[in-house]
């Protein structure tokens, strides 16, 4: 496979083309901040916060969809991405109810880890106080949609990695929201397995384990590189479940 | 003459003016270095003019919030909102998804041991604003301390510079909301 060169904030670097602008930033210790990817599952470019800029290109690009080509010149933190970025974290935060003080997720959360990264003093759209649902009725598990931000990673894990595909999203705009199975309590699900999965790949405190109380909820994602990697390579690699 | 320093309690549950506290012995320092003349742990009954700071603990909460956040506002030099409250509406803001009236009958009616009534305007209840919400969506803020509550650390660094007409530039470890 032909090794492409380009450039990514004035540093040379060298990568192929089935690898994207995020893998190669990362791999060169370049850090682009994420919410929706997660290694192991497919990207979909949907949070928008590693939007770059690219040479010759009149639109921002996400970086986690955005595919290596040779000599490519790309920026990953202008002030104006980090303008952007800000601004993304500010509607995500109107558009719930993110009481990180009382959430189960408080100090393990990446949205809050985020609001620190762009620098959040404080949000300058007016918040919205969404009326959202919480569904407690599985026996493990709850989904509290005041603390989802869409990013689709529990549809993606459940879809791809379990197969079960229990979660999809439902509505439009500002009015989406994650659902089971047809929009039935999650408890009544028929394709649920309660692996859990989707409660530890989601970022915030939306997914949560039953019993946990504030600050409690740490999510561990590490499972997912090693299963992915064990259907891939057939590979049963347990320091894979280790790494940080 | 000494820089001139106010707290204010809007929607909170005090725990920022806790944590104010919880500087301990630098209170002496800042006692020395400040007039405190405005704060509910000290008498003061209205708020006086010509403040230099004032940190502002709580959402904005009820028609009697509003009136002092406008109030504070075209009496302070600085306005800071002080702690997650102010900052985000927070734990206050929870109340949100509910009406005041549903918020009163929940209160004084279902969860009442005897007598359920909601209290008549007559009485000193707080009139509800239809949401609580955080500070700077009413009146201007100058500088924002974020947590719940800020940790005296965050509030010495915090009040040490803007005493000297500095907004402070606080280490990104104290920008941490929760």
């Amino acid at each position: 496979m032909a090794i492409l060169t380009l450039t990514i904030d004035d540093q040379p670097v060298s990568g192929t083309e089935t690898e994207t602008l995020l893998e190669v930033a990362r791999q060169h210790g370049i850090e682009i901040p994420t919410l929706c990817h997660l290694d192991g599952l497919t990207d979909v470019g949907a949070c928008r916060l590693c939007l770059v800029e690219i040479e010759g290109a009149s639109r921002l690009q996400p970086a986690c969809t955005t595919r290596l080509q040779e000599g490519m010149v790309v920026r990953t933190n202008t002030e104006r991405l980090q303008r952007y970025r800000r601004t993304i974290v500010e509607m995500l935060a109107s558009e719930g109810n993110h009481h990180c003080a009382v959430c189960v997720s408080n100090n393990h959360c990446e949205l809050q880890d985020l609001a620190y990264t762009v620098g959040l003093q404080y949000v300058r759209v007016p918040y919205l106080y969404p009326a959202k649902t919480l569904d407690a009725t599985h026996k493990d598990f709850v989904i509290d949609r005041d603390r989802c931000i869409l990013c689709s990673r529990c549809v993606r894990v459940c879809h791809e990695v379990e197969g079960a595909h229990t979660w999809d999203i439902a509505g439009r705009g500002i009015g989406c929201e994650i659902i089971s199975d047809l929009k039935q309590p999650w408890g009544q699900s028929t394709t649920c397995t309660s692996c859990g999965k989707c409660v530890l790949v989601c970022p915030t405190g939306a997914l949560f384990e039953k019993g946990a109380t504030v600050a409690e909820m740490e999510k561990r994602t590490e499972f997912l590189r090693y299963i992915v990697n064990a259907r891939q390579r057939r590979e049963w690699n347990p320091d894979l479940l280790h790494e940080e | 003459m000494k820089p001139r320093l106010a707290t204010v309690w809007l929607g909170g549950c005090s725990g920022c003016h806790m944590s104010f506290l919880d500087m301990d012995e630098r209170l002496i320092e800042l006692a020395s270095k400040v007039e405190v003349v405005f704060s509910p742990i000290a008498d003061v009954k209205t708020f006086p003019a010509d403040v230099d700071v004032t940190l502002v603990e709580g959402a904005v909460s009820t028609v009697e919030h509003e009136e002092m956040a406008s109030l504070i506002r075209r009496r302070s030099r600085f306005v800071v909102s002080f702690g997650d409250c102010a900052t985000t509406g927070n734990v206050t803001a929870m109340r949100n998804r509910f009406s005041p009236d549903e918020i009163l009958h929940r209160a004084y009616v279902e969860l009442a041991d005897g007598d359920p009534t909601v209290p008549s305007e007559f009485t000193t209840i707080a009139k509800l604003l239809p949401k609580a919400r955080p500070l700077h969506e009413f009146v201007r803020v100058d500088a924002f301390l974020h947590g719940c509550p800020p940790t005296a650390d965050e509030i010495w660094l915090a009040v040490s510079s803007l005493v000297e007409g500095r907004i402070p530039e606080l280490p990104n470890v104290y920008q941490r909301y929760g």
